[in-house]
């Protein structure tokens, strides 16, 4: 049984900082990976701030500025939202490809981008780096699911798959804490842990996501994402590619290349792109990004097969825009 | 998994606001209620303490005392004695427990009981149409799609979400539908017969 919390429902936003503030609060918005993390004391709450019935933080806005998503809109709805599916396709489908349709209809956009790893040491209780200790048992123990690259001090993935589309679509969050409202780039989003192991996002304590933004969508931008895991439902990411091009008459004008399952954080891959850019999605060129994607990987003893499968999951995801 | 805690004193001392109004608009009868003063802020529910609120589950509205912390699934099973959801592994894993919250399918052991407030819960004993089957746990006996049965009320409430959003899924849809569940007998064949036997049962198919 989960340890005890105290539980409240703001219903502003107002009110929901005021009471994020107080320590050992947590943000509970559809609860489905805060409850594994409370049950499995990976940490405790003292407090859940349940966000349910707080105002103006759920449903898709589309304007001329692009479309605004609030960080508790459930990913079953961001997955069949026309929008979305046809502008922002990459979105829809990690959308679409997260858990099982329970998972989809009770998690929210905001919960996924700002879920915890899944490392099974970190979760499991170990003493690990993320947990500021001084270790990375998976260097030493099982690695099949851990990162070939950025696995600095500690090697976990991102487990989101939403956050690789948002990276690729160049989407911004906007955090509300009690001093104000801040834009972040979601490139700036997540923390690498080179820089800091023990936190996976740059929000402060009680500050909160409100709403992921989205630019508008240049008419000739195509995009996707794809993943493989061990089962086609319920698995996270061992390797996916999402990716967003503008086509100029066969041509790539622009491209963006961004991986989940490889790394602690959303991967980009700028050989990739830089492969891409300027050139006819031909077998050769294909060939040639996804050699360059995987320049410079570092798999541990357990996880090379991961080079190969991330090959092949960006070339086939290339040949969709042939 | 049955309360540790005390039942709750009548004079509210324990029982938290919300908790109290709620108690005193059911039974309390008399009680002057412009005594309370409106709160200032949100009403914290303190930690090990129980709250009292009504769950809408089929239809029917059910006042429960509840802990914060406990799931849904466990309040249905042992608090209001609706035991067609079943606790396969308490983490999201293998979908014995779903149930629907206003028509959407979720794991009611990754669902607070508290945060089920005010939504509309259906569970597998509310599919039944009187004392008969309803359609789609019909369409389930009809087809064999269960050994050991286990897993067949989250199998059930998993068809009825994607036949009330879609009712006449393809062979995709229909996988997809039922991704979110798993049978250890492996009677997924069966199932996936069962689902398309439902939808043709809904639509009022020959029987
Ligand atoms: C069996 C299983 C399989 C899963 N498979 C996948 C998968 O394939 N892919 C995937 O990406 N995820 C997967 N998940 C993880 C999870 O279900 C999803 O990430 C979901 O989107 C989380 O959203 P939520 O609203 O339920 O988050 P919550 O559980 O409510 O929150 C998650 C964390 O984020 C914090 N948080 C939530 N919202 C905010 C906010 N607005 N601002 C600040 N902090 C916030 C919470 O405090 C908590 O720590 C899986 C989970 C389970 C249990
Ligand atoms: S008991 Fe809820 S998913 Fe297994
Ligand atoms: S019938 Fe036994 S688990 Fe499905």
């Amino acid at each position: 049984m989960i340890k005890s919390f105290a539980y409240v429902r703001p219903t502003s936003v107002d009110d929901a900082l005021e009471m994020l503030g107080a320590d050992g609060a947590r943000v509970h918005a559809g609860g489905t990976d805060l409850m594994g993390c409370l049950r499995d004391g990976v940490f405790e709450a003292e407090r859940v701030v349940s966000l349910r019935d707080v105002p103006g933080m759920r449903g898709v806005r589309a304007s001329t500025q692009g479309v605004t998503i609030g960080a508790l809109t459930p990913l079953a709805e961001i997955a069949r939202h026309s929008v979305i599916g046809e502008q922002y396709t990459a979105l829809a489908r990690a959308a679409s490809v997260v858990g099982t349709p329970q998972l989809r209809s009770q998690g929210t956009l905001g919960g996924n981008i700002c879920q915890r790893p899944r490392c099974p040491y970190f979760r499991a209780g170990f003493d690990c780096r993320r947990k500021g200790g001084r270790i990375c048992y998976a260097v030493g123990g099982d690695n099949h699911g851990h990162a070939i690259f950025g696995g600095v001090r500690c090697h976990m993935v991102h487990p989101s798959d939403t956050a690789a589309a948002l990276t690729a679509l160049d989407a911004t969050v906007v955090a509300v804490g009690r001093a104000g409202e801040r834009r972040i780039p979601i490139g700036d989003f997540f923390v690498a842990p080179s820089v800091d192991p023990t936190r996976e996002t740059v929000l402060e304590h009680g500050e909160m996501v409100k709403e992921i933004v989205l630019p508008p969508a240049a008419d000739d931008q195509r995009s996707s994402y794809h993943k493989e895991g061990h089962r086609r439902t319920w698995d996270f990411a061992l390797a996916g590619a999402a990716t967003a091009l503008r086509m100029t008459g066969g041509n790539v004008a622009e491209a963006r290349v961004v991986f989940s399952g490889v790394a602690p954080v959303p991967w980009r891959s700028m050989a990739a792109e830089e492969a891409l850019q300027g050139n006819t999605l031909t077998p050769e060129v294909i060939g040639r990004a996804c050699d360059a994607a995987v320049e410079g990987a570092a798999p541990m003893r357990h996880n090379a097969y991961k080079v190969g499968l991330l090959k092949g999951v960006l070339e086939k995801e290339m040949l969709r825009y042939v | 998994m049955s309360s540790s805690k005390e039942p709750p004193r009548g004079d509210g001392l324990s029982v938290s606001r919300r908790g109290f109004l709620t108690s005193m608009g059911l039974g309390a009868v008399g009680v002057a209620l412009p005594e309370i003063t409106p709160a200032t802020g949100p009403e914290i529910v303190p930690a090990g303490d129980v709250t009292r609120i009504a769950l809408r589950i089929n239809g029917r509205t059910h006042p429960a005392l509840v802990e914060p912390r406990w799931s849904l699934l466990h309040v249905l099973r042992a608090e209001v004695g609706l035991t067609a959801a079943k606790e396969g592994c308490g983490r999201g894993e293998c979908g014995a427990c779903t149930v629907l919250v206003d028509d959407q399918p979720r794991y009611a052991c990754l669902t607070l009981a508290v945060e089920a407030e005010g939504a509309e819960i259906t569970t597998a004993e509310g599919l039944m149409e009187g004392e008969e089957l309803g359609p789609t746990q019909q369409a389930f006996a009809e087809t064999d799609a269960f050994q050991c049965g286990y897993c067949t009320p989250g199998q059930v409430m998993a068809t009825e979400a994607l036949l009330r959003a879609n009712p006449h899924p393809s062979p995709e849809d229909i996988r997809g539908g039922v991704s979110g569940n798993l049978c250890r007998c492996g009677a997924y064949e069966n199932i996936f017969r069962a689902v398309e036997r439902a939808a043709e049962l809904r639509s009022g198919g020959a029987s």
